[in-house]
């Protein structure tokens, strides 16, 4: 019930337990993990043994691998770097494209295009990753066969890694950036055009600072999802693994507290990414 | 700017062109193509070495094999119950967020439910394994209480399996039903109440009908992640999760029979959009407006 219409006691003791029992479950699995990080124990489980920053600083000499000292997880946050940051600038650029295309442009097909872009959110990463791979194999067959050619981008590995997780990144990127596009007044930019500004200098000075907000916001999005994306990825991958693939497999042979280290240094990095954002969506220009 | 009447008509044209390409070259390349060749490769038999003929053997298998098909039904069953708990779950939060709390406490609590969700599912499940497993903290805990005797394992369960996925599904739900009930007028709520009616007919005639878009828009997205979802199964269910997903990924990439594969992800495929689908029509929904709401 609303706070206008009288409540029961009861009600309100309700509302109170479920409030706490539902942060608490949303939470736990949080706090345990970053909690563990610091067991002085070989594994992440109770009980305490006292506290110690080896998961974070040790090396093999110390006979506990950290995470600074273990090359094999430092590799792979790198490689997810790497991938984040192509697909971040491949979904921002693609984005930025569509919602001129859907905004402004009128052309047959419109319509169904537009759904079109929708599709890769309803089709299970897992689908997306395995329809990737066979065709990029078809085509690698093909080019070999046709003109004798080994294309190595075309087998399992990064370049498909990235094209799996852009196939449905750069949906969230054009629905992001047109919704900010709607909204634009467009008489500010033919009051540009009247006071003789070219095209160009209209785009620069006046679209695309409007746009600001929607561009950094997609690109934060992009750069998280594509951090961790699982399913597609886990299709694509080659020899260099990006963290999550690398995390699941050690998280089923058992692993050490490091992971517990590197999930804490992922909530940290992440909280941070989206601390920045909303910040800068909170200014007083964004909508 | 672009297809505007100012400028030669190529200009206008050549514009569209170069905004075209690239939306034409992703969707085709990644999503189109892709397909196209996934669904020729289902429906292709081999027969020998390099040579293969058009066949349905590959969706034969799946339903004579009652193992394929029972692991389908399980994932499709769990799914929709996952769902539909999911939905239980995040209602009252959602209503505490667009309608109990004010102002500031509002977006506390509603970022407070993001948090979670920006980092990763492979972090999260993490934290369930070392909550849940026999030399977890749970177990240990519900020692020291004197409830069990001995540490029993609580990872490797369906429930297990349930726990995890509405637990990944919590914020999907959350979105979108909070944006649903907070254009909802307070003064309807009200008016039905003085007029003596209570609770339960006020959520079922007037709370439910408003917020029905949010609930379809949670339910097909929640729907979708789970049913597609493999880590969260495999890791919580371990040897015995029985996921779709994970069968995909074994006939894929483990026995390397590709044309297998190719059919079970079209059939995955075939139920999550006929699931899509239903939900739309149940709801009196068009496609776009659900996918802009989430």
């Amino acid at each position: 019930m609303i706070p206008s219409l009288p409540r029961t006691r009861w009600l309100r003791a309700a509302t109170g337990g479920y409030l706490i029992a539902f942060f608490a479950f949303l939470f736990l699995p949080l706090v345990v993990v970053a909690v563990f990080a610091f067991n002085d124990a070989p594994y992440p489980a109770p009980p305490w043994h006292g506290f110690t920053l080896d998961w974070f600083l040790g090396n093999s000499k110390a006979g506990r691998v950290g995470l600074f000292g273990d090359a094999d997880l430092l590799g792979s946050i790198w490689t997810s770097c790497v991938v984040a940051a192509w697909v971040t600038a491949l979904s921002v650029a693609i984005g930025t494209s569509n919602a001129f295309l859907i905004e402004r442009a009128r052309f047959p097909g419109k319509q169904a295009l537009s759904v079109l872009m929708l599709a890769p959110l309803v089709i299970p990463g897992v689908i997306l990753g395995i329809s990737i791979l066979a065709f990029a194999s078809r085509l690698a067959q093909f080019i070999d066969d046709a003109f004798g050619l080994d294309w190595d981008v075309l087998r399992p590995g990064l370049p498909l890694v990235v094209c799996g997780q852009f196939s449905y990144i750069a949906t969230i990127a054009t629905l992001t950036i047109s919704a900010r596009l709607r909204r634009f007044d467009r008489t500010l930019e033919e009051a540009a055009l009247n006071l003789g500004a070219g095209k160009a200098a209209v785009f620069r000075t006046i679209v695309l600072p409007y746009l600001r907000p929607a561009l950094l916001g997609s690109a934060a999005i992009s750069f998280l999802m594509s951090f961790a994306d699982f399913n597609t990825t886990l299709m694509l991958v080659g020899a260099d693994a990006p963290l999550t693939v690398t995390m699941y497999g050690r998280m089923r042979e058992g692993a050490t507290p490091v992971l517990n280290a590197v999930s804490l240094f992922l909530m940290l990095a992440s909280a941070l990414l989206a601390l920045t954002f909303m910040r800068g969506k909170r200014a007083p220009d964004a909508g | 700017m672009i297809g505007a009447a100012a400028g030669p008509r190529w200009q206008g044209r050549l514009g569209l062109g170069l905004l075209l390409a690239p939306a034409v070259l992703w969707l085709g390349a990644l999503i189109v193509l892709p397909h196209v060749d996934l669904a020729v490769l289902s429906l292709r038999e081999r027969v020998g070495p390099r040579h293969y003929v058009a066949s349905l053997a590959q969706y034969r298998t799946f339903f004579t094999e009652p193992l394929y098909w029972r692991v389908f039904v399980r994932t499709a069953v769990m799914s929709l119950l996952a769902t539909f708990l999911t939905l239980l779950l995040a209602f009252p939060i959602a209503w505490i967020i667009a309608k109990l709390a004010r102002g500031r406490w509002s977006s506390l609590l509603f970022i407070l439910c993001l948090i979670p969700f920006w980092v990763s599912e492979t972090v999260r499940t993490l934290g369930w394994m070392i909550l849940l497993r026999e030399s977890g903290v749970l177990p240990s805990l519900l020692v020291k209480l004197g409830i069990t005797r001995t540490p029993v394992e609580l990872l490797y369960h369906d429930a297990t399996i349930m726990v995890g996925l509405i637990y990944t599904s919590l914020l999907f739900m959350v979105i979108p039903l909070v944006s649903s009930l907070e254009s909802l007028d307070n003064a309807l709520i009200e008016a039905a109440y003085d007029l003596g009616a209570g609770g339960p007919t006020v959520l079922r005639t007037i709370v439910i009908p408003h917020a029905a878009p949010g609930i379809t828009a949670g339910c097909i997205v929640v729907f979708m992640l789970t049913l597609g979802n493999y880590i969260t199964p495999t890791l919580l269910g371990g040897k015995d999760s029985q996921w779709f997903t994970e069968q995909i990924y074994n006939e894929f990439i483990v026995r390397f029979n590709w044309e297998q594969g190719a059919a079970f992800g079209f059939l995955l495929l075939a139920l999550s959009t006929a699931m899509v689908i239903v939900g739309l029509k149940l709801a009196g929904q068009r496609f776009g407006d659900v996918m802009r709401r989430t």
